[in-house]
C-alpha cells in the first residue's frame, strides 16, 4: 500500500494524457472537438458535393418570387400573386391562431376533467379516467383525422339547408354547421373609425377598455383589502366589479354601432358571417381534447400535491371552503400545475404542425409543404421552418423561466 | 357513586349482546351508492348526467358494432347486405387484414418472417422486462436484433453475423483492456469492432457466394408497411435512443464545458422543433449529407431522425433522475475510490434509471404514437395504409369509422399495455419502506 495519491509534478508520460486527472478532461475535450470538426466537415463536404452534382445552390431569393398558390383561410390579405414570404407569414399567423385557440380550450377541458377526476362521485370519476386514458393512448394524428372526417363526411352539405323542407337547419338561426366549415355571425361596426380598412382601430379600442376595466377592478379590490386591514370588515365589491367590467364596454360597443352579420344561404353556399374552415376546426378540437387529457392529469397531480394538512389548517383558522380553495389550495397547486401546463402549450404549438395532414395552411403546410415542393428549395425551407419553431419554443421557455423564478419558494 | 349494583336490582346482563348487522341503509350497495353516487343533490345530478352520457354513447355505437358485417368483399356488397340498416362494415378489416398489418407490397408468402420476428420479440424482451426470469435468456436478447433484421429484410445471413461479430469482438477487447482504464477499454473495443466490420464487409460478397443456401429472399425497405412499420420504428428507435439518451444526459452534466455545450445545444435544438420537421429533414434534406451516390434508404433516414428526437427527450428524463439523486451518493462513490465510469455504472445510473422509468415509458409511449407521423412523408404505415391505398380503392372508398376505429384500438391496446407495465414496474422497484 502506498499513501501517495498525487502524482509527482513533472512526471509527464504519454499515458498520463488518459490516466492522469490533470490532463484527462483536456484530452477528452480535444478529442471531442476534433471528432466534431471532422464530422461537420465531412457532412459539409458531402452537402457541397451533392449540391454541385445536382446543380443547386443555397439561396433565399425564392422568398420574394410569387407563390402562385391560393390559401383558403388567411388572416391577412393574400392572393396567389403574393410572394412566398407572405405565404409563410400567413402560415405563421395561422399556426399562432390555432395554437392560441387550442391552448385556451385545452386548458378549459383539462381543468374540468382534472377536477372531476377528484370528484366524490364514483361514476364521474371513472368516466373522466376513461376520457383521459382513451385520449392519451391514441395518436393525436388519428384524432385529427377522425374529427376532420366528422367535419367533412357527417356534416350536411350547404344544399341540405335549401328548399321548403330542408333536411338540416341552422342552430338558433345563427350558426350553420356544413361540410365546408362552420359559419358563425360576424361582428362589424356601423359608426366605427377608419372606414373599411381601419376596423382594427375599433377592436383596439374595445381591448383597451377591457384592459382599463381590469386595472380598475384590481384597484377596487386593493382598496377593499386596505379597508379590511384597517376595520376588519370587507366591503362588498361584487356588484361594483360587475359594473366596471360590463358598463364601459357595452357603452363603447353601442357608440360604435355594433351589428352582427348573420350567415345565410346565398346560391349554392352560405354567405355573410365568419367562416371557420373544417381543417381549422378539426385541428383545433383534436388538439384541445388530446392535450386536455394530459392537462387533466397535471391538474389532478397538482391538487393532490397540496397536503391535507394545509386544508385542515385553513379550516381550523375558520376559513370557509371557498376561501380555503382560493387562498390556500389553489396558490400552492398552481405552483405545481403551471410549469407542466406551459410545456403542454409548447406541445400544442408543435403538434399544430400536423395541420398538413388535413390541409390547414399553417407554416408547415405553406413553407414546408407547397412552397418547398414548388421551388424545390428543400434545405432553405426546412431550415426556416425549424428556425420558426425554435424561436417559438425559446420564447415559451423564457416565459417559463421567468415564472419559475417568480414563483420559487423563497427560503432563507 | 351509584347505588345500583348486582345485589339491589332485579336483572343485570352479564354477557355482551351478539353483534347485529348494520342497518340496511348503512351497508352494502345501498350505502356505497349513497356515498359515491348520490351524496348531495349536485352529485345526484352529475350521476344522472353521466348515466345519460354513457347511454348516448352506447346507444350510438353498440348496435352499429354488434350489427356489423364481416364477410363481404366491397362496400357496395356490404351496403346490400345491410339493406339500409346503419351498421359497421367490418369486412374491410377482414378483406384488407394483411395490408393493414404488413403494408401492400410485402410479399404475402413471406408474412411468416415478420410474424416470427414479432413473436420472438416477446421472448427477447421478456428477460429485460421481468427480472425474475433466468439471466441466460439475455443471450437471446443480444442476438435478437440481428436475427430480426435477417428475418424481416432477408438477404444473406452473413450481414447480420458480421455485424454481431463486430460487437462480440469489441466486447472481448473491452473486457481485456478495461482493467487499465475505462477509456482504453472503450476506445479499444470500438476500434476492434470497426476493424471486424471493415474486414467482414469486404468478405461478405464472397461468403454469400459460397454459401448461397444460407439466404432468405431479400425484401427492400420500401416494401415494409402497415402496423409492422409502426412497431419496427417504435421498437428500433426506443432501444437505440436509450443508450444515446444516457450518454447525452451524462454529457449534459459533465464538467467539461465543450462536451456539456455540445449536448445542451443538441438537446435543446431537437426539443424545440416538432417531429414532423425532423421527418421533413429525413425525407428531403438528409440525403444531401451522405456521400454522393450512397442512396441511404428512407427507412434508415427516418430511423436516424426519430432516434435523435427521442434520445433528446430521454436524455432530459434521465437528467431529471440524475438530479434527483442525493449528493451523498456521488460523494459516497468518490470516497470508495471509484473512478467516474465505475461510479456511474455501479452507483449512480442504477438508481437514476430506476427513478426515470416512468418518464422513459412516457417517452416510449409518446414516440410509438408519433410513428404515425411517417404517413405524412408518404410512408405507408397503418395510418398511411388507411388514408392511402385502402380508402382510395374503389372497393372501400368511404369506410372511415371501421378503419380509424381499428387503428385507434390497436394503438390503445399497445400504449395502455405499456403504461400498465410501467406502473407494475414502479411498484416492483419501490424499495423505500412506506
Amino acid at each position: 500500500m502506498t499513501s501517495l495519491t498525487d502524482p509527482q509534478r513533472g512526471s509527464f508520460r504519454l499515458s498520463s494524457l488518459l490516466n492522469d486527472t490533470r490532463y484527462r478532461s483536456m484530452t477528452l475535450q480535444v478529442i471531442a472537438a476534433v471528432v466534431l470538426a471532422l464530422t461537420l466537415g465531412y457532412l459539409y463536404s458531402n452537402l457541397m458535393a451533392n449540391l454541385q452534382e445536382q446543380g443547386l445552390d443555397i439561396s433565399f431569393d425564392f422568398l420574394y418570387s410569387p407563390a402562385g398558390y391560393d390559401i383558403n383561410q388567411t388572416l391577412i390579405d393574400y392572393n396567389s400573386q403574393s410572394t412566398n414570404l407572405r405565404a409563410a407569414v400567413v402560415g405563421v399567423l395561422n399556426t399562432l391562431l390555432v395554437a392560441f385557440l387550442a391552448c385556451v380550450t385545452a386548458t378549459v377541458f383539462g381543468v374540468i376533467a382534472g377536477v372531476l377526476r377528484l370528484s366524490k362521485n364514483w361514476l364521474v370519476r371513472k368516466l373522466m379516467a376513461f376520457y383521459v386514458e382513451i385520449f392519451r393512448n391514441i395518436p393525436v394524428l388519428i384524432w385529427i383525422i377522425i374529427i376532420f372526417t366528422i367535419m367533412t363526411a357527417v356534416m350536411p352539405a350547404p344544399s341540405a339547408f335549401r328548399g321548403d323542407t330542408p333536411s338540416s337547419s341552422m342552430l338558433f338561426d345563427l350558426f350553420a354547421f356544413t361540410n365546408r366549415g362552420v359559419y358563425v355571425p360576424g361582428p362589424y361596426f356601423t359608426r366605427g373609425f377608419g372606414g373599411e380598412d381601419g376596423s382594427w382601430i375599433n377592436w383596439l379600442l374595445v381591448i383597451g377598455v377591457l384592459v382599463a376595466s381590469l386595472f380598475a377592478t384590481r384597484a377596487v379590490s386593493a382598496r377593499a383589502n386596505d379597508k379590511q386591514a384597517k376595520t376588519g370588515v370587507r366591503p362588498k365589491t361584487f356588484w361594483l366589479n360587475l359594473a366596471i367590467w360590463f358598463v364601459p364596454v357595452i357603452v363603447l360597443l353601442f357608440a360604435l354601432g355594433l351589428q352582427w352579420d348573420i350567415p345565410e344561404l346565398r346560391g349554392f353556399n352560405f354567405g355573410g358571417g365568419i367562416k371557420i374552415g373544417g381543417p381549422l376546426i378539426a385541428l383545433w378540437f383534436a388538439l384541445s381534447i388530446y392535450t386536455g387529457a394530459f392537462i387533466a392529469e397535471n391538474v389532478r397531480a397538482g391538487i393532490q400535491a397540496v397536503s391535507r394538512g394545509q386544508t385542515e389548517a385553513a379550516s381550523a383558522l375558520g376559513l370557509r371552503p371557498r376561501r380555503v380553495m382560493n387562498l390556500v389550495v389553489l396558490p400552492q397547486a398552481l405552483r405545481v400545475i403551471i410549469p407542466p401546463l406551459i410545456s403542454q402549450y409548447l406541445n400544442i404549438t408543435k403538434n399544430s404542425s400536423l395541420a398538413i395532414a388535413v390541409g390547414y395552411a399553417d407554416i408547415t403546410a405553406t413553407l414546408g409543404g407547397i412552397t418547398l415542393n414548388q421551388t424545390g428549395r428543400a434545405i432553405e425551407c426546412v431550415l426556416l421552418l425549424m428556425l420558426f419553431y425554435l424561436v417559438i419554443s425559446l420564447c415559451i421557455s423564457a416565459v417559463m423561466n421567468v415564472y419559475n423564478n417568480a414563483m420559487k419558494l423563497k427560503e432563507r | 357513586m351509584s347505588d345500583t349494583h348486582a345485589e339491589s336490582v332485579a336483572f343485570v346482563r352479564e354477557t355482551a349482546l351478539p353483534p347485529v348487522p348494520p342497518p340496511v341503509a348503512e351497508r352494502g350497495i345501498y350505502k356505497w351508492g349513497r356515498e359515491n353516487l348520490f351524496a348531495t343533490p349536485l352529485n345526484a345530478l352529475l350521476t344522472v348526467a353521466a348515466i345519460y352520457v354513457i347511454y348516448l354513447v352506447l346507444a350510438g355505437t353498440l348496435p352499429w358494432i354488434l350489427g356489423g358485417v364481416w364477410t363481404t368483399s366491397s362496400l357496395a356488397e356490404c351496403r346490400e347486405v345491410l339493406d339500409g340498416r346503419s351498421a359497421a362494415c367490418f369486412s374491410v378489416l377482414t378483406d384488407r387484414w394483411n395490408q393493414l398489418l404488413f403494408g401492400f407490397k410485402y410479399p404475402p408468402e413471406l408474412y411468416w418472417r415478420p410474424l416470427l420476428a414479432f413473436v420472438l420479440m416477446f421472448l427477447a424482451a421478456a428477460p429485460v422486462l421481468f427480472f425474475d426470469l433466468p439471466r441466460k435468456l439475455l443471450f437471446f436478447t443480444g442476438i435478437y436484433p440481428f436475427l430480426a433484421y435477417w428475418l424481416i429484410w432477408g438477404g444473406t445471413i452473413w450481414t447480420p453475423i458480421v455485424a454481431l461479430l463486430g460487437f462480440v469482438v469489441g466486447y472481448f477487447v473491452y473486457e481485456k483492456l478495461v482493467h487499465r482504464s475505462f477509456a482504453t477499454g472503450f476506445f479499444g473495443g470500438v476500434i476492434a469492432a470497426l476493424a471486424v466490420w471493415y474486414v467482414g464487409g469486404l468478405a461478405i460478397p464472397d461468403l454469400a457466394r459460397i454459401t448461397s443456401g444460407l439466404r432468405l429472399e431479400a425484401v427492400p425497405s420500401r416494401d415494409l408497411g402497415g402496423f409492422m412499420l409502426n412497431m419496427m420504428l417504435g421498437v428500433t428507435c426506443v432501444s437505440l435512443s436509450l443508450p444515446i439518451g444516457i450518454a447525452l444526459a451524462l454529457g449534459r452534466q459533465s464538467s467539461m464545458p465543450l462536451i456539456k455545450w455540445i449536448c445542451v445545444i443538441f438537446i435543446e435544438f431537437i426539443r424545440g422543433v416538432p417531429l414532423i420537421t425532423l421527418l421533413f429533414v429525413a425525407n428531403v434534406m438528409l440525403a444531401y449529407f451522405f456521400p454522393p451516390g450512397s442512396g441511404v434508404d428512407l427507412f434508415l433516414r427516418v430511423v436516424i431522425m426519430i432516434t435523435m428526437f427521442s434520445s433528446a427527450y430521454i436524455a432530459e428524463v434521465i437528467r431529471g433522475g440524475l438530479a434527483a439523486l442525493p449528493k451523498g451518493q456521488y460523494e459516497a462513490a468518490d470516497s470508495l475510490g471509484l473512478d467516474y465510469p465505475q461510479a456511474m455504472r455501479l452507483i449512480i445510473l442504477p438508481q437514476a434509471l430506476k427513478i426515470s422509468i416512468p418518464g422513459i415509458v412516457n417517452i416510449a409511449v409518446g414516440l410509438f404514437k408519433d410513428t404515425t407521423l411517417v404517413s405524412i412523408i408518404s410512408m405507408f404505415d397503418l395510418v398511411g395504409m388507411i388514408r392511402g391505398p385502402i380508402l382510395a380503392s374503389t372497393d372501400w372508398n368511404g369506410v372511415y369509422w371501421e378503419l380509424l376505429g381499428f387503428a385507434a384500438l390497436l394503438f390503445f391496446i399497445v400504449c395502455y399495455g405499456i403504461s400498465q407495465y410501467s406502473q407494475w414496474l414502479e411498484r416492483r422497484l419501490a424499495t423505500d419502506h412506506r
